[in-house]
């Protein structure tokens, strides 16, 4: 982390040095910059720890009986893994990207309200040190599941309302983080940037802002309710007082869905700024990429109780469900097709962006394709709970938003560091991923269907064998990862110099400004109707 | 600096506030969680000192914006930006409330209709609650919090409807006078509207009062008593804290800050004070009336 | 080209491996077929809309591969210009479209008939505790209480240094089994007293939450005696994982005894209190 400081110093105005001042600068610094290479070190920290609690999970899982944890620690840490991953690993990885890009890919100064947007940040380190901390608590982490359904959740110890609580503060980051950028990508636009010639990655993260300002505060509600139910006697959840528990789940999916396009659409993004970049060609269709944007986000707030189909809703809600679920395929597909006429008669090459952005198509795809079979009710009571939706959700969190992540870093690298990353240990980093991904989250669809349920420590032997391969796969893959952390950090501190513009076929306001970017850059706005004419002649 | 070219305000300078204010909502929360697990002296100081924290924290962010702004850093561009997010502020506290009035509506036509053996609820009515009957208000089958009496709607809460909908009246009275620059009508317009809030809030804990007087109507008493005490309690919440809000408008405009084109501040807090209007509506309607 | 090949393989293995089912017996692949014709539904429908993501995902993902193959810069290719055309965006969304109401409307019917519950010829009420199943036959007055074998719980302790290899139907056996017959309409209610759980046979294609407060209704027909087994498919704390479920399907008049024997011990633990 120093050396990034460092780095950024060369082209700050003078700031004093040692470890004080170092501190304080980063604790106070107002600059989008600064504040998305925080976000981005605080996210990394996240997945990392996040990445430990599944090895933990997968040790346990590596052979049937209980070896290593008991069943009430295993539970939590499926709990505070997905916790982490989602809200602490993806999430603001999402929104340092969007730090460090937005501004300078619109040609703003800097984020519309830049302190805010330090408050957005330094609440997470709070929220995420309250949340580790009760795992020391007494009773244990909450372990009911990352949905946190009634009645279960009520049972936590100690942990209940240090969990609510943290997550109404990191409800609170992420609403301060998505005004921020809805402000900035609507007002601090350059001359000429219009709203459809904005980069995909500004639409979709415009567009993600909207669902975050949306269902984030539907999740305080509910958690609050939660709250209220465990210490003033509330009955929103409980029968006997005319309550429902599926009431909250209702609540929880209506936040939730819209969620897990919260952490995919940005990726959306990310891929199709690098399709064009290295197949050297437009991207296809961009119009309506922007529509399947927004028809997938609206889509997203009418099929929340896909995830609660057994819970014995009456016949005419799971027919509108599961038609509705099924008509998202139709704007995903949109973009698929997209991504793949903008390859078709390209001049492709492979750097590593561009491996991690094709393999997320292919890869995702069958994520999708999974979550299309869950979609139709009468298999998802067979599905409902097992590995499957395991495998599924895996296949579009870790090949889709943790590798469109990996993707972008490395092509925005060159951009933050001034180095290029080696390339070789890039591509020795990608196909580790990408073998070791298939190797532990495949065999779960197997299991899922052969009937293994989720959530549980132990299982019957006849889900050893791929249970085994799994977890194998699963240190695989997490070993793989330190190697590109050591790639980032070597990156950072030094490499081979990198051009304004990096990659032959990139475009975009980022790419004319110097690598590193300078602190402040666009403190005069660009003119882009200049430009636009430039490219078109 | 950087707004030599360009004159888009980005500050440069150290900023403390949001590491204050995180300091003080952690604590704030720490202390809260600490006093509901059973920690309460510890919890309560832990509570207050964030409370004071984050008082600070805005006494001093606020102060400072204000100066900034009095010295015209902030151009039309700047303040487009914090018009785009106090609008959408507003609006994540409207799906705040959203989730609430979602969890009123799921009891009354969903969970209670079922307990009571309606639609897919036969069994569950049968061999569950075999003598609840579904009716609205309603504690459950269980009857939580035991017997008590609604709160009729038109009592208090119409008073306090017109209280609130004269109050965006003199609020934009105000507004108004303000662009004409007529500077005693905004005061007393403001003035006006502070008195309408203090005065709905007063009432407010006044309907409280009865309600666990002499209604026997509690917050423990089941699903009516929950969506009742959460929706008006949110709510009274938001007023009070606009009340505040508009007290400080208030004092500004007494010490002769804002002017006729120039009055950010004064148009957020009045679209806050509409919002709270708006949302009590929705409370009349669904909540005391039907 | 290396990179591609490898890319190739390991995508196809994943696709072999699929359509190896039964060289992989042991490796249990696949959804069971069930026993009961909504299981066999069920099944269908589930292998329906796999090969039909399979075709798609094999002419999405052919096309791709092909262009990475032949338009690569490598190759010498220069980059085409065209970045729309509306006909093809047009096909590209109708034709998917067509594709899920084509899968939508078979869908809908089997989800309509397993919502019918009307008409059964048994009832099965089945109630979730932690961390056990209660099970009342509603017509005939059988009543009893089913938890995890006493051997799985053993072997199931942290480190109890019991293989469970050793242990018959490790974690998928239970002290007391539930009976039904085969070929009746099996209406089965669900319900809990503390927390949600989840009754699931995978073989009988049913699952339903049982949640505190609420009865949720569904049905079965089993067509071949046997014994089916499942669990608990709802977290419900810290033995979620050890409340399984086991049914013994047997002829009517298997049951009829069954029965007969119940209520003769019910009576007899009655009288000796
Ligand atoms: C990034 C996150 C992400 C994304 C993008 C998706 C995308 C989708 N998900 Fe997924 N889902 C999760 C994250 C995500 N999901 C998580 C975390 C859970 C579990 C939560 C929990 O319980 O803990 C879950 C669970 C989940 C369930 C509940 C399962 C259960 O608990 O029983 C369902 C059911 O319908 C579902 C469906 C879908 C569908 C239809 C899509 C669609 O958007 C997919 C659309 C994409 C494609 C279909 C592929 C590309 C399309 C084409 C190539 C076009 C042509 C194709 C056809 C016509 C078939 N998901
Ligand atoms: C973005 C979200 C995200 C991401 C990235 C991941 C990543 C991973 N997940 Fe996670 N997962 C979820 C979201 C995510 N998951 C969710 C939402 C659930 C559901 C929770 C619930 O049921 O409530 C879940 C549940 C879940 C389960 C099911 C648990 C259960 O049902 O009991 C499993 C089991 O294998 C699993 C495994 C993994 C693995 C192996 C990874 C790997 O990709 C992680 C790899 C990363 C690292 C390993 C970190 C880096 C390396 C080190 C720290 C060095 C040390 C390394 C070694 C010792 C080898 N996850
Ligand atoms: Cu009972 Cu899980
Ligand atoms: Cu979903």
């Amino acid at each position: 982390m120093s050396t990034t400081a460092e780095q950024l110093h060369d082209h700050h105005h003078e700031h004093p040095k040692g470890v004080l001042a170092w501190i304080t600068r980063w604790l106070t610094t107002t600059n989008h910059k600064d504040i998305g290479t925080l976000y981005l070190w605080f996210s990394f920290l996240m997945f990392f720890i996040g990445g430990f609690m599944a090895m933990i999970i997968r040790a346990e899982l590596f052979q049937p009986g209980l070896q290593v944890v008991d069943p009430m620690f295993f539970n939590s840490m499926t709990t505070m893994h997905a916790l982490m991953m989602i809200f602490g690993a993806v999430m603001p990885a999402f929104v340092g990207l969007a730090n460090w890009m937005l501004p300078m890919m619109i040609g703003a100064p800097d984020m519309a309200l830049p302190r805010l947007n330090n408050w957005s940040f330094w609440i997470l380190p709070f929220a995420f040190a309250m949340l580790l901390s009760t795992l020391f608590m007494e009773g244990g982490g909450p372990a009911a599941g990352w949905t946190m359904y009634a009645p279960l959740v009520l049972q936590t110890g100690d942990a209940f309302p240090f969990l609510i609580f943290s997550v109404h503060l990191m409800g609170i980051s992420s609403v301060m983080g998505a005004i921020n950028i809805i402000a900035t990508v609507l007002n601090m636009r350059a001359p000429g940037m219009t709203l459809l010639r904005m980069p995909l990655f500004v639409w979709t993260w415009l567009i993600t802002a909207y669902l975050l300002i949306a269902v984030m505060p539907v999740l305080a509600g509910a958690v609050t309710m939660l709250l209220t139910d465990k210490f003033f006697g509330t009955s929103f959840f409980n029968p006997a007082g005319g309550g429902d528990p599926v009431m909250y789940q209702h609540i929880f999916w209506f936040f939730g869905h819209p969620e897990v396009y919260i952490l995919i659409l940005p990726a959306f993004g990310i891929v199709s700024q690098i399709i064009p970049t290295f197949a050297r060609k437009r991207l296809f269709g961009y119009a309506s990429m922007v529509y399947a944007t927004a028809s997938i986000a609206f889509l997203s707030f009418i099929v929340w109780a896909h995830h609660m189909f057994t819970v014995g809703m009456p016949l005419a809600g799971e027919l509108f469900f599961m038609f509705a679920t099924m008509l998202i395929a139709v704007p995903t597909g949109v973009k698929i097709f997209n991504w793949v006429a903008t390859m078709w008669k390209g001049a492709m090459t492979f750097e590593t962006p561009m491996l991690f952005a094709l393999s997320f198509v292919v890869l995702f795809s069958i994520g999708g394709f999974s979550g299309l079979m869950l979609a139709i009710t009468p298999a998802d009571f067979q599905y409902h709970d097992t590995y499957f939706v395991v495998a599924h959700f895996h296949y579009v969190l870790v090949p889709g938003a943790i590798f469109a992540i990996t993707a972008a870093v490395y092509y925005w690298l060159p951009k933050w560091t001034g180095h290029m990353y080696n390339e070789f240990l890039g591509k020795v980093h990608f196909w580790a991923s990408m073998i070791f991904m298939n190797l532990t989250f495949f065999p779960m669809h197997f299991v899922g269907l052969a009937g293994m349920p989720r959530r549980i420590p132990d299982y019957a032997v006849q889900f050893a064998d791929f249970n085994w391969v799994s977890s194998i796969g699963a240190f695989g893959f997490g070993i793989s990862q330190l190697l590109f952390l050591f790639i980032v950090i070597k990156t950072v501190r030094g490499g081979k110099k990198a051009t304004s513009q990096v990659w032959e076929g990139a475009h975009g306001l980022e790419w004319t400004v110097p690598s590193p970017a300078p602190h402040h850059t666009f403190s005069t706005p660009p003119d882009v109707n200049l430009m636009h004419k430039e490219a078109h002649s | 600096m950087a707004q030599a070219h360009n004159d888009y305000y980005v500050p440069h300078d150290t900023h403390w506030w949001p590491i204050v204010g995180s300091v003080g909502l952690t604590s704030l929360v720490v202390g809260f969680a600490m006093a509901l697990n059973g920690a309460t002296g510890i919890g309560r100081f832990v509570m207050i000192a964030g409370v004071a924290v984050t008082l600070l924290m805005m006494f001093g962010w606020f102060g400072m914006v204000i100066k900034e702004s009095s010295r015209g850093l902030y151009n039309k561009q700047v303040d487009r930006s914090f018009r785009w997010s106090m609008s959408w502020f507003i609006f994540s506290e409207v799906m705040f409330f959203a989730a609430f009035f979602g969890a009123l509506f799921y009891a009354r036509v969903y969970s209670l209709p079922w307990l009571g053996g309606a639609g897919s609820g036969a069994l569950t009515n049968e061999l569950l609650w075999p003598t609840f009957e579904f009716a609205w208000p309603s504690a459950g089958p269980d009857q939580l919090g035991g017997e008590f009496q609604a709160m009729p709607a038109w009592g208090i809460p119409a008073i306090n409807t017109a209280i609130l909908l004269t109050s965006g009246v003199t609020v934009t009275w105000a507004h108004h006078a303000l662009r004409a620059n007529h500077r005693g009508q905004l005061i007393l317009g403001l003035f006006l509207t502070v008195a309408l809030g203090l005065l709905f809030v007063g009432l407010q804990a006044f309907e409280y009062y009865e309600a666990y007087h002499h209604l026997n109507l509690k917050l423990s008493s089941g699903i009516y008593g929950s969506t009742f005490f959460m929706l008006t309690g949110f709510h009274g919440f938001h007023v009070t804290m606009g009340a505040i809000m508009l007290i400080v408008i208030l004092l500004r405009s007494i010490k002769g800050h804002f002017d006729p084109d120039n009055h950010f501040a004064f148009e957020a807090v009045a679209w806050y004070w509409h919002f709270v209007d708006v949302v009590w509506l929705g409370l009349f309607i669904f909540v005391y009336w039907l | 080209m290396r990179h591609a090949r490898a890319g190739l393989t390991v995508l196809f293995s994943g696709i072999l491996l699929f359509l190896a089912t039964p060289a992989l017996a042991e490796w249990a692949v696949n959804m069971p077929v069930g026993v009961t014709p909504i299981s066999r539904e069920v099944y269908g429908l589930h292998m329906l809309i796999f090969w039909v993501c399979v075709a798609i995902g094999a002419g999405v993902f052919g096309v791709m591969l092909w262009s990475i193959f032949h338009h690569r810069k490598s190759r010498g290719v220069k980059a085409a210009s065209f970045h729309e055309h509306h006909m093809v965006e047009v096909i590209w969304t109708v034709i998917p479209f067509l594709i899920l109401v084509s899968m939508a409307v078979p869908a809908a019917k089997t989800l309509i008939r397993m919502e019918d519950t009307r008409d059964a010829d048994l009832t099965l009420k089945v109630t979730g505790y932690q961390w056990m199943w209660q099970y009342e036959y509603l017509e005939d007055g059988v009543s009893f209480y089913s938890k995890l074998d006493s051997e799985s719980n053993k072997a199931r302790q942290l480190n109890s240094g019991i293989d469970p290899e050793s242990v018959p139907h490790y974690l998928l056996n239970v002290d007391n089994p539930v009976v039904l017959p085969v070929n009746k309409k099996i209406r089965i209610l669900t319900t809990a007293n503390d927390v949600i759980h989840a009754w699931w046979v995978p073989a009988l294609g049913v699952k339903k939450d049982a949640i505190p407060g609420f009865i949720n209704e569904m049905w079965t027909l089993i067509e071949e005696p046997g014994i089916y087994r499942g669990q608990c498919a709802e977290l419900c704390g810290k033995d979620h994982a050890f409340m399984p479920i086991v049914v013994k399907a047997v002829t009517e008049e298997e049951y009829r005894q069954w029965v007969a024997e119940q209520t003769g011990k019910s009576e007899a633990e009655t009288a000796s209190l």
